[in-house]
């Protein structure tokens, strides 16, 4: 069932290669599972979906009824990354987000990126993420990106990619760490045959890092809360879970006023400072003085006790301008300009299709390609050309002809597959990742592993939970 | 702890409360319609009286109070906000809003408690499966309770939950007395009507404690009595003296806690003081209907000051 000996399959698969023999990350797994009873293993799946239930570890979809709370599908096969493929992937993205956080401090100062030309002016003057108010600012410690989540695509044994930067308020970490939990509990035999990297001390790194940002104005322990937008966000149960793993407070806008030149939370005992706020609403909601005059999520006056050096914001407002698709394939250069390096992750290969030219192109081979908004996530607005109709793809093209600066393309990538556990047996399915990555004065965090997300239909390649993809446990195997 | 989440906590503790009181009275209410079918449906509305839901039931069903209609209006009717249903709802929603605050215990007992209803409560319920969905949600209960008694930090979240607890206990057993005060006259008693005993059993189930009233006073029924157990009795856990010495020592905690003594802690020793430590012939004789009418406005009085004295809204 595992192997499927002498059917060489076109997609990497990175349980078996081509479909050979068991790589070697996954052998001590494939040992057990083969010696295992698949109705055991049939009921402990069970047994986890009904532990997501009572756990409530659900998401809201917007537009469906409260009542309506969606589990994302949980596969009991760990995703298994080889400690030297984990230490060549965490090289990459240290880097990388090393030359993410100097290029928003340059966007935000000098601009030397784009005096020097190796970036278009009018990508950071249109840009809709850009925030004038952040020039000249200076964040706390000098960091930006507090928490980044950088999306990672495979293609063969040695071939990943860089596939999106996540640097506004990437989520996800809670279903990593619920993951690993409900494996744990599934299979304890597993952890203790096989050496797997630890990753629920997460949460502690957070606050650690998070308090290492905390403001001028801040005397003694840093007070960190996380801002949420309330029970009816689709990510509150991430909120609340991170809230409660740090014992940090859980706020929300209309807990939250400036007092005496402080952002304050209304406790039982009165108005109390906040020193770092985690917020995970978009900075357009967050001070209806100066940004949204309709936002009810956030904190009228914040912006000014932010410039006057008395909160921190994570992430920094304006870092969205970082994970813009357009901006995204200037990466490469983004990266060697400031750490004088070549990138360690390649990108994907993209067409800006505000260029005529690749725009030409893009319209040419339509039907090859992926097609992206570049404001755009959570898989909504975009072309899978391979898997779309004739008349899907007419309909692309012509809102692409009408606003090509709206999009980028890609070619269609053959993603790598990891099997998930069916009734019929293995069966692979695609997948992604995405590394959770902590940055501070003290250094750059990576959590070994990351979110697996995978494609439960057959053949598709879109992974979002929107979309109906579920996740894995991602194990990044000790020495 | 914020306000928010302390409010949260009151509420939570409250509408949990609540919807296993409201269990309650209609298990009362299926027993004596069952016996007495030529009072049921005056039986019934007195039910949805004591629950304050007879306003919202007749705009939907008008005077048609058959055991049937009130039983799923009372049980799962989403446009009825104290359904049970509604209920349990506006309970998780509330954990979930101060879910940093409860253990992973709490939280699972009231996600699963709401699982469960929903899951019971998606078509009507027969009449005969309606008391094993009554044990149900009072075994639901128990078990937000265990898990509460057994996980929580006893810090101001635990003692915001349980003034929520007793504060709506107490309500609901001063209703219970509120709606059927007439039958506890003395007047009536001493006219010499022959005691209604399935009425005083109905009034002593509403609480739970038909049996622990036998134990305590024998075969002997009096209005009298049966008034002194559900008001002054201090070891009758749904008593309105329980209720108030809890309160009184929860907010004592609180003021311990904090620096200054809040109100609501004055107001709840106050009436312990002056309402609880009186003999209950001195309570019949100044009027017992009134005595009960003060008392309601008095503890929804004490809910405005804690709500105010601990930030719970701006």
């Amino acid at each position: 069932m595992l192997r499927r000996k002498g059917q060489r399959i076109s997609f990497f698969d990175e349980m078996t290669g081509h479909g050979g023999d068991t790589r070697p990350p996954y052998r001590d797994f494939c040992d057990w599972f083969e010696a295992e009873d698949v109705a055991r293993i049939q009921r402990k799946a069970q047994q986890a979906e009904a532990f997501f239930r009572t756990t409530g570890i659900t998401f809201n979809v917007y537009g469906a009824d409260d009542a309506d709370e969606r589990l994302i599908p949980f596969d009991v096969v760990p995703r298994i990354i080889a400690a030297s493929e984990w230490r060549r992937l965490s090289r990459g993205i240290e880097q990388r987000v090393r030359a993410l956080n100097a290029f928003l401090h340059d966007i935000y100062h000098r601009q030397e990126i784009l005096r020097a030309g190796r970036v278009p002016v009018e990508l950071i003057a249109r840009n809709e993420a850009f925030l004038p108010m952040m020039m000249g600012m200076d964040p706390p410690g000098g960091v930006y990106t507090h928490i980044s989540g950088i999306d990672i695509v495979r293609t063969g044994a040695n071939e990943f990619y860089v596939l999106e930067d996540n640097a506004r308020t990437p989520s996800g970490v809670s279903y990593m760490l619920e993951n690993r939990e409900t494996m744990l509990q599934m299979f304890p035999e597993l952890f203790a045959k096989i050496d797997i990297c630890e990753v629920s001390d997460y949460p502690l790194n957070l606050l650690k890092s998070l308090a290492a940002c905390a403001p001028p104005a801040c005397g003694g322990t840093p007070t960190v809360a996380v801002l949420t937008p309330g029970i009816h966000n689709s990510a509150y149960f991430e909120h609340s879970f991170l809230a409660d793993q740090m014992g940090a407070e859980l706020v929300e806008g209309h807990d939250l006023r400036v007092v005496a030149g402080r952002v304050a939370m209304r406790t039982t005992r009165g108005y109390t400072p906040i020193d770092v706020l985690y917020r995970r609403v978009d900075d357009d909601f967050l001070d209806p003085l100066n940004f949204r005059p309709d936002s009810m999520l956030g904190v009228p006056g914040i912006w000014d006790v932010y410039r006057a050096g008395g909160i921190t914001i994570a992430n920094a407002p304006g870092t969205g301008i970082a994970d813009d698709k357009a901006l995204y394939s200037y990466m490469p250069d983004i990266i060697e300009f400031y750490t004088g390096e070549k990138a360690l992750l390649p990108n994907v290969p993209t067409w800006r299709c505000s260029d005529p030219e690749h725009l030409r192109e893009v319209l040419d081979k339509l039907p090859e390609l992926v097609v992206k908004e570049v404001h755009g996530s959570g898989g909504y607005g975009m072309l899978v050309g391979p898997a779309a109709s004739k008349k899907d793809i007419a309909a692309f093209r012509k809102k692409l002809e009408a606003n090509p600066g709206n999009y980028i393309a890609q070619p269609t990538l053959s993603l790598s597959t990891v099997p998930i556990f069916t009734k019929a047996g293995l069966a692979p399915r695609h997948v992604d990742l995405r590394p959770f990555v902590l940055m501070s004065p003290q250094g750059i965090r990576i959590t070994p592993g990351g979110l697996t997300r995978v494609a439960m239909t057959k053949g598709s390649l879109v992974v979002n939970s929107s979309q109906g993809g579920g996740t894995k446990d991602t194990w990044v195997l000790e020495d | 702890m914020l306000g928010k989440t302390a409010g949260s906590l009151f509420w939570m503790a409250r509408y949990l409360e609540r919807s296993e009181n409201n269990a309650r009275l209609i298990d009362a209410g299926f027993r004596i319609a069952l016996t007495r079918s030529s009072t049921a449906q005056a039986e019934w509305r007195s039910v949805l009286v004591t629950a304050g839901q007879d306003q919202l039931f007749r705009d939907a069903h008008g005077e048609d109070y058959s055991s049937s209609r009130v039983v799923d209006f009372m049980l799962r009717d989403p446009a009825n906000p104290s359904s049970i249903l509604s209920v349990v709802k506006h309970a998780r929603d509330n954990a979930r809003t101060a879910r940093t605050y409860l253990t992973r215990e709490v939280w699972e007992a009231v996600n699963t408690s709401w699982m469960t209803l929903c899951a019971d409560l998606k078509r009507q319920v027969r009449e005969d499966d309606l008391p094993d969905t009554l044990t149900t949600i009072r075994q639901q209960s128990a078990q937000v309770r265990g898990a509460f008694a057994g996980t929580m930090l006893r810090n101001d979240g635990y003692n915001f939950a349980r003034l929520g607890t007793f504060l709506e206990r107490a309500d609901n057993t001063a209703r219970i007395l509120d709606v059927k005060y007439y039958l506890l006259l003395p007047s009536v008693a001493h006219i010499g009507t022959s005691i209604d005993n399935v009425q005083w059993e109905t009034i002593l189930r509403s609480v739970s404690a038909h049996r622990a009233y036998r134990w305590l006073y024998g075969a002997e029924i009096s209005a009298l009595k049966i008034a002194e157990f559900l008001i002054l009795y201090r070891q009758l856990p749904r008593s309105l003296a329980f209720c108030c010495d809890k309160m009184n020592s929860n907010l004592g905690w609180l003021h311990r806690s904090y620096d200054e003594e809040p109100e609501a802690a004055r107001m709840a020793s106050s009436m312990c003081r002056d309402r609880l430590s009186r003999p209950i012939q001195a309570i019949f004789d100044a009027g017992l209907h009134e005595y009960i009418t003060e008392f309601l406005s008095a503890n929804a009085a004490l809910a405005r000051q804690i709500e105010r004295d601990f930030r719970f809204v701006e």
